[in-house]
């Protein structure tokens, strides 16, 4: 299996291979879905929603809804203005949903469509709202996407009376809906009065009931995203994803903010709650300090298994700088910190966690494909692969221990129902860890040396 | 007719079983509906990706490559070359300056190191919007490395998915023409077309090729690989299975290379068997066809030796159908009538008009036809005429499942093979599995 990974890294100019990342829409639209009520907009070509759709089905395992311009050769001349006025007075008709976020495409980016014009002449049905976003596929990832339709949101919506609501926005970050419900249930236990933007838990891990609702019970609801411009501040997780939305609602409702990394591991974690105590200087919650007591405690119990070993640690920016900073805790060594994702500051930030730490030996590259991760493991092989599904197939190759995490994961499932963020997630992540170093210690020790009790 | 909500422009889509109604079909969808099909790129590069040891080049914003990066499933015996993604991950310069450059320095890169014989680009709907001349760039490459480098313009936007078949089919021709049979000499074997070898269906239909003595010169494309594909037009006869996606091209082998062909389907035990014994008759009759009745009377014996106790779970059950061609949609209409099963509802992505007419033939008069459906549309009619499986793909997996009814992957997740007998035994399995899970039991609703 890929027997056609080179050993000798030779620079590349034009070709990328085996990439770690993908394009901006796709996290536009799962932004979207993040919202009550709310149907994605693709304004392209009709495979577009069509991937985008196939592949958070394929994470989430759930229905992932979204409609399309259908773009014909027609509308790429002479600009996609009818098709999207057609498709929302038919969304609305059809589907009736209570907002469209509409995302661009490279396509219709390109021609330059000027969907702001667009939709303000539209008249649209009474208590119904359209909002958009820009987003090129030839800039970024998804990660920008996802910031990006954030923003479209905010820029539309968000609102300041100039009577404070006293709560906090809290911007998650990109995270599975298993995250998003504990971040709520952190926040909660910080007796935190919140608006978490966006919350796609009750949208893309809805129950079955045997009755399939289009739009499921969940998500952020439209009031709370007007409400977000009378918060009293913003605590934007997730540094390279979420400061982008936190300065646009600042700029736009005066909301400072404060920007965290994701709470994965236990000072990300730690971070978290202090500036959540600090709210309403209340003291952390006993629950969540015994739970990170119980995270420790496991931490310390397993720690001959963790220290020293090496990791290779892949997916995006700020999932992979949270899991760094978690496998530098255990005391593994993160020799690999890799995103496709471009931005040089992913690499300082991840070389800044590195040095916190006095990792040494170790190489953090954004803007990096998996062609090029699998051929520095040739080189120089690692001990675990943290990371996205598309390292199975390295994994297996190289014969070297794997656990899933991070977006996407399209061979397992229920992983987004459990956290990767607070005490409990990085507790999960420790457990999947142990797991797969442990069974490698199973899987290759002599007869002899099989051991029972670990 | 129903009380669905449909679009006004989505009603000539819709028709029903035995009244003779014909519908739409091979338009656009409409815009803002939630259609469950995908571009031009997306037919073209299914059917170009089980070519095992070609370099695919996709000429884009990173997108297009990703979605379609070893997903298919389509087993190989040779090069793995093909599960790998590869792209120009066009960025805003490139835009803005043109891509072609780009893409030449990523064929050059492919060339020095990895002196392929085979590259294939498929230029995505960015590339055909910025003008970028990607047939230049790839005849450059033809010249300057000594290797096909063969352009496919399938920008998104330009057609339908089919459109993206014939466009995989064009480069597949533009591939193999060079290599025409000698004049007078006579064609020995066949080719088989349009399967994808999902599962190794296409080693199943070799295998059963071996079996009543027919050589087997190339398959298109399941487990491709330039040197086959290259003797095809040495064949004598084409058999065609997946119609919707390669009609085409054994039209086109046909008028251009004398090899005529003909449509067979290996998706159920009567289609299978018959298809087995027309090509048997076609590649020579006599000790051939003698073998082939040997081997499907034995095949079918055992096969329904299997399936039987399956059967007392299955009959009088209600299934859905919703796949991309309609000759699938065909045999697997025939393969529940066969389970004793009723298919209330069929649809198709690309389904033609001749598809249509068969269908509407072997359903039951209130069956509902759809071209193109949607989720609302599937969920309204699934929920009316109390459809209690669906077949169908990633999309309408998770979508079946919310509703309360019982799925079975006929698309590129499918688990097992579905093709020849052994996917008559697989399929049956699967549809008892699904449908009587007994989680069913504990969902109320």
């Amino acid at each position: 299996m890929l027997n056609l990974t080179p050993k000798e890294v030779a620079a590349r100019s034009g070709l990328r291979i085996n990439p770690c990342k993908t394009c901006q829409p796709v996290g536009a639209l799962y932004a979207a879905l993040g919202v009550h009520r709310c149907m994605p907009h693709s304004h392209g070509s009709q495979g577009c929603a069509s991937y985008h759709r196939t592949f958070l089905s394929r994470h989430f395992k759930e229905p992932a809804i979204a409609s399309t311009s259908s773009f014909t050769e027609g509308a790429s001349v002479f600009g996609g203005g009818s098709n999207i006025r057609t498709a929302v007075k038919n969304v609305f008709d059809i589907y009736n949903p209570d907002i469209i976020a509409v995302h661009t495409t490279c396509l219709s980016e390109t021609i330059g469509d000027d969907m702001g014009s667009y939709i303000s002449e539209m008249d649209l049905p009474e208590g119904k709202y359209v909002v958009h976003t820009n987003t090129p596929s030839y800039v970024g990832s998804h990660i920008d996407g996802f910031a990006n339709m954030m923003t479209g949101f905010i820029n539309y919506l968000a609102n300041k009376t100039g009577e404070g609501n006293g709560k906090t926005a809290l911007f998650p970050g990109f995270l599975n809906p298993g995250d998003m419900r504990e971040l709520r249930r952190i926040a909660s236990l910080m007796k935190v009065p919140h608006i978490l933007f966006p919350d796609t838990s009750g949208v893309m891990d809805a129950p079955m009931t045997g009755v399939y609702a289009m739009y499921p019970s969940g998500g952020t609801t439209i009031p709370e995203i007007i409400a977000l411009g009378d918060c009293a501040q913003t605590l934007a997780l997730g540094e390279l994803t979420s400061e982008e939305p936190a300065g646009v609602l600042e700029r736009k409702c005066k909301v400072p903010y404060k920007l965290l990394p994701l709470p994965i591991g236990v000072a990300n974690t730690d971070a978290l709650v202090m500036e959540l105590s600090h709210l309403l200087a209340e003291e952390p919650a006993a629950e969540l300090e015994e739970e990170r007591g119980q995270l420790l405690d496991v931490m310390l119990d397993a720690h001959f298994y963790h220290y020293g070993r090496s990791v290779a640690v892949f997916g995006d920016p700020d999932t992979v700088l949270g899991l760094t900073a978690l496998v530098l805790e255990m005391g593994m060594l993160p020799k690999y910190v890799v995103t496709g994702t471009p931005g040089e500051a992913f690499t300082r930030k991840a070389n800044a966690v590195l040095a916190a730490h006095g990792a040494q030996g170790c190489r953090a590259k954004a803007a990096c494909d998996l062609f090029e991760l699998h051929q520095w493991l040739k080189n120089e092989p690692v001990d675990l692969l943290l990371g996205t599904s598309y390292g199975k197939q390295i994994a297996k190759a190289e014969d070297i221990p794997f656990v899933r995490a991070g977006f996407p994961i399209l061979d397992r499932y229920a992983h987004s129902y459990f956290p990767i963020v607070g005490y409990r997630g990085a507790l999960h992540l420790v457990e999947k860890i142990s797991d797969a170093l442990m069974e490698r210690q199973d899987r290759d020790a002599a007869d002899e040396d099989l051991e029972l009790v670990m | 007719m129903n009380n669905a909500k449909i679009l006004a422009e989505r009603r000539e889509f819709i028709g029903e079983g035995a009244r003779g109604k014909s519908i739409a079909c091979e338009k656009n969808s409409a815009s803002g509906a939630v259609s469950q099909r995908a571009c031009v790129y997306c037919g073209a590069r299914v059917v170009l990706n089980p070519v095992t040891d070609a370099f695919h080049i996709v000429h884009g914003p990173i997108g297009c490559a990703s979605y379609t990066w070893d997903i298919r499933g389509s087993l190989t015996s040779g090069s793995e070359l093909f599960r790998n993604s590869f792209s120009t991950d066009l960025q805003e310069k490139d835009i803005v300056f043109g891509g072609a450059a780009k893409l030449a320095a990523a064929i050059e890169e492919v060339a020095e190191t990895y002196r392929p014989k085979l590259i294939f680009v498929y230029a995505t709907c960015i590339a055909g919007v910025i003008g970028d001349d990607v047939g230049a760039v790839c005849r450059a490459a033809e010249e300057k490395f000594g290797l096909r480098c063969i352009a496919v313009q399938s920008s998104g936007f330009s057609g339908t998915k089919s459109f993206g078949y014939r466009l995989a089919c064009d480069a597949l021709m533009e591939l193999i023409l060079p290599h025409k049979r000698p004049a007078g000499t006579r064609g020995l074997g066949v080719n088989i077309l349009g399967d994808y070898n999902l599962a190794g269906e296409m080693w199943i239909i070799e295998n059963y090729m071996r079996r009543i003595g027919v050589p087997v010169v190339a398959t298109i494309t399941g487990d491709a690989a330039y040197e086959t594909l290259i003797k095809a037009p040495t064949a004598r006869l084409n058999l065609v299975q997946c119609a919707g996606s390669m009609s085409y091209l054994a039209k086109r082998m046909e008028e251009e290379l004398g090899i005529p062909f003909m449509k067979i389907s290996f998706f159920g035990v009567e289609d299978t068997s018959a298809s087995l014994l027309r090509v048997a008759q076609a590649a020579g009759g006599g000790e051939i066809v003698r073998r082939a009745e040997r081997f499907t009377a034995e095949q079918e014996k055992k096969t329904n030796a299997v399936t039987a106790p399956y059967k007392k779970h299955l009959a009088g059950k209600k299934a859905a159908i919703f796949v991309g061609g309609g000759f699938k949609a065909i045999s697997l209409i025939r393969q529940f009538n066969a389970m004793g099963m009723e298919t209330v509802l069929v649809g198709t992505q690309t389904g033609q008009p001749e598809d249509y007419e068969i269908i509407s033939g072997l359903v039951g008069p209130d069956a509902v036809i759809l071209d193109d459906a949607n989720p609302s549309e599937l969920e309204a009619f699934m929920q009316e005429k109390g459809a209690q499986i669906l077949v169908g793909g990633v999309k309408e997996r998770p979508l079946a499942f919310k509703l309360g009814v019982a799925f079975c992957d006929h698309n590129h997740e499918r688990k097992h093979a579905l093709a020849g007998y052994e996917g008559v035994i697989n399929f049956t399995r699967e549809v008892h599995l699904s449908m009587n899970s007994p989680v069913w039991g504990y969902v109320s609703g």
